[in-house]
């Protein structure tokens, strides 16, 4: 599924013994240790100058380069969505969402990744004005904060939707004070959240432009 | 044609109602990876617009049937909240045998046990996931109940004689009920 036949893009299907300088280098991207099988090809991949014009090597030594990016974006992949649950940003929800996109519905979480950020805006905007006012109407910050806290769950925004709860119970207390703060947190946390996804994004798409496919999370 | 109509008369049609886009478009995405047909709207008043309760003031609209095997709406929605759908649906002579499901993202038992005994077929607790979709099969309907959607349709049953009105619908109905038949027994 990942890459073609011949290519070495997943360390998981190939066996590769590296040299100590290229296994520093793998190592940043990915855990587990590579092992080299030393085929002619892979003397190229060791030892070619980088200035090297691409072009003007043969085509296979080309194409192990291409491949080679692949792997390595892959691999950058791989190792920051992990990330992004193990620092809790993301959490199960987001994964049920990959899970729902298949090839009939390919761009199926950015699309709703999309709608999440738009309705986000619209809320902490909705927000910042209801705790501007000279008497604030609680009732309608709380029924903001229980839709962003909604829709943040249902994208697996977690370190959002967990913000919410305090600010759901400043708003019971009537505390303008502890709810401004409150929704200066949430800012922070969303901008966060939001950055980390189009930086995954981004990596999808430089993947999928090098060529390569979309390694499968589980 | 004959085939679309057929595919369209063997597949279950599910009506979605939340006022969250988000949640609109993953139920509707959950839906129809079980190859559910799906009408998704943002409003109660929309869903039973849909079903054709609101049609006095839609004189002009043109007359469809509307076939629904199960609505899924949300509880906490403006104006018209799930419970006050559940009610309306429930208290409907030709809606209420309609399987109606709650969602919700609080667990407020008081509130599930009200929805429950309303005649709701069951709650999930939002996000709705995978395996909630997966236990809504045995709630529903083997035949769709078939909604005449305008108020030109409706006043046209009227006039129907009983025997009319079996003719016009039932055999649609019957397909579906042949069907569900051979597959399930």
């Amino acid at each position: 599924m990942v890459g073609t036949a011949n290519s070495f893009t997943t360390g998981r299907n190939r066996i590769t013994n590296p040299t100590n300088h290229s296994q520093k280098r793998l190592q940043i991207y990915h855990g587990t240790n590579l092992h080299f099988c030393t085929t002619p090809f892979d003397c190229y991949f060791l030892f070619a100058p980088p200035a090297t014009p691409l072009p003007l090597l043969p085509k296979a030594v080309y194409q192990r380069f291409k491949e080679m990016e692949v792997g390595q974006l892959q691999r950058s992949f791989v190792e920051y969505m992990a990330s992004l649950f193990r620092e809790g940003f993301l959490d199960a929800q987001f994964s049920q969402l990959q899970q729902l996109q298949d090839d009939s519905n390919p761009d199926f979480v950015v699309e709703v990744v999309s709608l999440f950020f738009e309705d986000s805006e619209r809320l902490l905007n909705d927000l910042t004005t209801a705790l501007d006012q000279p008497n604030v109407d609680f009732k309608q910050v709380d029924a903001h904060v229980h839709q962003l806290k909604g829709s943040s769950s249902s994208v697996g925004a977690q370190r959002v939707k967990n913000c919410c709860i305090p600010f759901r119970n400043c708003c019971e207390e009537h505390n303008t004070e502890a709810c401004l703060r409150c929704l200066q947190q949430i800012k922070q946390e969303y901008l966060l959240v939001k950055s980390k996804l189009q930086t995954l994004f981004e990596l999808e798409q430089q993947i999928v432009a090098a060529g390569g496919a979309i390694p499968m999370v589980q | 044609m004959a085939q679309v109509q057929t595919t369209m008369d063997t597949q279950f049609h599910v009506l979605a109602v939340d006022d969250s886009i988000i949640d609109r478009k993953l139920i509707e995405r959950l839906l129809k990876t079980s190859s559910y047909q799906v009408t998704v709207v943002d409003s109660g008043s929309k869903a039973l617009e849909f079903l054709g309760l609101l049609s006095e003031e839609k004189e002009g609209a043109e007359a469809r049937e509307v076939g629904v095997n199960l609505i899924i709406t949300d509880y906490s929605m403006p104006e018209m909240t799930g419970y006050d759908l559940l009610r309306k649906i429930k208290g409907s002579s030709y809606l209420k045998d309609i399987p109606v499901i709650i969602m919700s993202s609080e667990n407020v038992p008081s509130r599930i046990n009200r929805c429950l005994e309303e005649g709701a077929e069951e709650f999930f607790l939002k996000p709705v996931q995978q395996s909630d979709v997966n236990r809504i099969k045995p709630h529903l309907m083997r035949e769709k109940v078939m909604v005449p959607n305008g108020l030109k349709r409706r006043k046209a049953m009227a006039d129907l004689s009983p025997d009319q009105k079996t003719r016009k619908y039932n055999n649609s109905n019957n397909l579906c009920g042949i069907f569900w038949q051979n597959i399930c027994e």
